[in-house]
């Protein structure tokens, strides 16, 4: 029988190299947010959905009303991380949370950078701009205590 | 707003995997043994069923396959591909030609290049041989085969060479 030294092992590097398209609405999104600018989209019952949609959620047609929002909103949900992962956005434990910007009626998922005991549903915050922004989700580096 | 040559339409996304492959007590005693330039498979004591690259099962009868069996260089095209855009790292330039191959005395096809053909001339059922590369880059991979090349026979019938080996091989299933 084998032994486990007789085993061959190596390490496999699979990587498929995706360019994704934003599409009309999500260019315009990330465009602004390069500019340190929030969007939302106006539905037909008046409702601001931030990060935007191409279509409307009741009639499917197709929304073109951006707004421009604020940098700030609130936590309506959170998880803490203890252990982040390498592609995480921040090397030190943070929250994963649903942020409501203000003016939005729909909350977006990103990092708060905060202390565990201060981050709470209903707490304010506002966004972190990367320094080197170039239109995606990591122009926001994070949001922190407002 | 930033002017409209400046909207950004989108953003690179790589999938990155990284594994660590194992490659199991038969693929390793398989790739030590190609390092050497020999091509060994292993043989079911059940069925008579011979896989190269050995997988330390048989995939009939589903019992170990102990015996081990060196194979001989030549092997014969089951189906094919032409390629015509070039791959990274690929040894020959397109068109070139992916193809199914299975070796002589064995009964499970891998894949591998078929080059110094006209691929436009090439048949499913040609004899082709294997090209090793230069001894110095040996490793424990089956590229140490650089590729395969026409032995010159021409092409064998797919049901013969199958009735054959069935042939070859019923000494052990009557055992």
């Amino acid at each position: 029988m084998s032994t486990e030294q007789d085993v061959l092992r190596s390490e496999f590097d699979l990587e498929f190299t995706y360019t994704r398209t934003y599409g009309p609405v999500m260019s315009q999104f990330f465009t602004a947010l390069k500019n340190q600018q929030v969007m939302g989209i106006k539905t037909s019952e008046g409702k601001v959905v931030c990060p935007p949609v191409e279509y409307d959620p009741k009639t499917a047609e197709d929304l073109t009303d951006l707004v421009e929002l604020p940098s700030e909103g609130t936590i309506t949900s959170w998880s803490w991380v203890n252990e982040p992962m390498a592609k995480h956005p921040l090397q030190k434990p943070f929250a994963w949370a649903l942020i409501k910007i203000d003016g939005a009626d729909t909350a977006m998922l990103h990092a708060v950078d905060a202390p565990k005991d201060q981050v709470k549903t209903g707490a304010k915050v506002k966004i972190r701009w990367n320094d080197e922004r170039v239109g995606w989700i990591n122009d926001i580096a994070c949001f922190e205590l407002a | 707003m930033s002017e409209e040559k400046d909207i950004v339409e989108g953003f690179n996304s790589p999938v990155n995997l990284k594994y660590t492959f194992a490659a199991g007590a038969a693929t390793s005693k398989f790739l030590r043994e190609i390092k050497k330039g020999k091509i060994v498979g292993q043989r079911s004591n059940v069925t008579g069923f011979v896989s190269v690259p050995p997988r330390g099962a048989c995939p009939i009868s589903g019992t170990p396959m102990t015996e081990e069996v060196a194979l001989p260089e030549t092997a014969t095209v089951v189906s094919f591909t032409i390629v015509h855009i070039p791959i990274p790292n690929a040894p020959v330039d397109p068109p070139f030609v992916v193809a199914n191959v299975v070796m002589d005395e064995s009964d499970q096809t891998f894949i591998h290049l078929v080059a110094e053909c006209d691929p436009s001339k090439l048949q499913i059922g040609e004899k082709i041989k294997a090209v090793w590369k230069d001894e110095s880059e040996w490793d424990l991979t089956l590229e140490n085969i650089k590729y395969f090349v026409p032995t010159g026979e021409g092409a064998v019938d797919l049901q013969e060479l199958k009735a054959k080996r069935l042939k070859e091989t019923e000494k052990y299933r009557n055992a």
